[in-house]
Parts: structure tokens; sequence; C-alpha cells
């Protein structure tokens, strides 16, 4: 580690990890599924999305993770632990190329969050499931994940702006 | 903004690619012949379609009851938490799944004739 972390900083992860479940949660808690596995809006890549532009790419990784692991330990099992990582990374190395190619906006970030979580998981399943028939899955997931991915964008921009404005004063 | 017309090109990128594979799918498709249905990725047994049966997979913790009925298999009744096997309904054209990820059930079907377009667009 280059620096030792500041109190601010561990506070900070605690804040943004702590935020990320309980979104992880709200949105498990809605009863929101349709006969495509999958589909789902991901309210807690707001947390992602958002720590990705404020406090950088290795936090925002962090984040992202260490969701995903506690969120499995408390309600998922080993599978849903394959699933849920190979969304999280492929998305997460998706949305730091978007961000670091700087042509598109949060919004064009979060489409491609969503998109390759759908990707990943589609990917994760058929290696586990050992069928390439749940590709059939795929375009219903890659639109579902588009939408996903603007609301995430718009929110996520929306709270980017408003908490840079809050620190600035 | 030069951003947000990049936002909308990966936004219609995606979509045209999302309706190209659904095209494509849609087109390879034929009426099947059987289902498979497979266990944590192995054959459990293979059921033609035009007999009609009802099947229970798994043990009494974990299972799936897949129904065949008039040409079509439809898993009715399942112990996974989400039902979302139960909610994809009816599996009837040649490569269509139900999939139950909990239980790890696949449920593919396989063979057949190719089909005539107006029971594509059903």
């Amino acid at each position: 580690m280059k620096k030792k972390m500041t109190g601010k900083q561990i506070a900070e992860y605690g804040l943004l990890i702590a935020l990320a479940m309980v979104l992880s949660y709200v949105e498990f808690l809605i009863p929101f599924s349709v006969a495509v596995p999958g589909v789902k809006l991901g309210l807690a890549n707001i947390v992602v999305v958002f720590a990705l532009y404020r406090l950088g790419k290795t936090e925002a990784f962090v984040i992202s993770i260490l969701r995903v692991l506690l969120m499995t330990f408390m309600f998922g099992n080993a599978f849903a632990l394959f699933y849920s990582l190979s969304g999280a990374v492929l998305s997460f190395a998706v949305m730091l190329l978007l961000l670091k190619i700087n042509r598109f906006s949060h919004i064009g970030v979060g489409i491609g969050g969503g998109v390759s979580h759908n990707i990943g998981q589609i990917l994760c399943a058929m290696v586990l499931l050992g069928t390439k028939q749940i590709a059939y899955y795929l375009p219903v997931l890659l639109v579902s994940g588009t939408i996903a991915g603007i609301a995430i964008g718009v929110i996520a921009g929306i709270l980017i702006k408003r908490v840079k404005a809050d620190k600035a004063k | 903004m030069k951003k947000r017309k990049n936002d909308f090109i990966l936004l219609a990128a995606v979509v045209i690619v999302a309706a190209l594979i659904w095209g494509f799918t849609r087109m390879t498709q034929s009426e099947g012949a059987y289902a498979v249905v497979t266990v944590d990725g192995e054959v459990y047994g293979t059921y033609p379609l035009d007999t009609d049966t009802e099947i229970r997979i798994g043990d009494d913790e974990h299972y799936n009851i897949l129904v065949i009925k008039d040409g079509k298999a439809e898993i009715t009744e399942a112990s996974c938490p989400d039902k979302l096997c139960v909610k994809q309904g009816e599996a009837e054209y040649d490569g269509q799944s139900i999939i139950c990820l909990p239980n790890k059930v696949v449920v593919e079907i396989k063979g057949g004739k190719q089909s005539d377009y107006d029971a594509v667009a059903k």
C-alpha cells in the first residue's frame, strides 16, 4: 500500500460498502422478477459507479467485490457467488475501460456496466451448467441491462454532481 | 455534447446486437422432438414431446415437476425460491430451454423438423 489509510477513507469505505449492501437488499425485497433470470436493476451499481468517479478505481473495485462477498455470505450460496462475482468483475472492467477512454458520460458507463454484468453472468452460467442454450436469454438480458444501466447512470450522475457540490462548501 | 452522442451510439449498438441475436435464434428455430433434462450438467433423462407425461426431477427437498403436454414442455412446480423456471412457461422449439439455476436443472428441447413461420410467429 502506498500510504496509510486515513480515518476518513476508512469511514468512506465502510459507508459505501454498507450502502451498496443495503441497496442489494432493497432490490432483493422488491418482488420484481421476470421469466428470464438475471433481469434486475442492479441498484448497488450506483455506489460502484459513484466510487469509480469520485474515489478511484481501486476503491470502486474493493467496494464492488466486498459487497458481493458479504451479500453472498449472508444470503447466497457458493453458486450464487460465482454468478455474482463473474458479473461484478466483468462489469467493473468494462466500466473502468469506458471511463478511461473518456468518450462516454456516466450514462454510457452505466450501460456498459449493466450489459456486461449480464454477459458475465451468462458466460458463468454457460460454464457452470455446461449448456450453450442459455445464450437464448442474451437478447433480453442485453436490453434489460441497457435500461437498468441508463437508470443507474442517471442516478449516479446526479449523485456525483450533488456530492461534489456539497464538498466544495 | 459529444459524450451524450457516444452514449446514444453505445445504446443503439447494444440494442441492434440484441435484435440480431434474437432474430437469428428465431429464424433458426424448429419444432423440437424431445426434451433432454440435465441436472448439474449430467443427463437425467430424455422424454419425447409427443407423449404426455409428468416427471418429477430431484429429491424431496429440491425438485422440479416437468409436464409434457401437447408437444410442449413446462415446469409447473418447483422447490426453488424464485420460481423462475415456472414463470419461463412452455418450451417447444428446438434449442429452447427452461432453466432452474437454484436446482441446477436444465430442460432442453432438441431435434425435430423445421418449423413453418406461422408456428414461429405465435
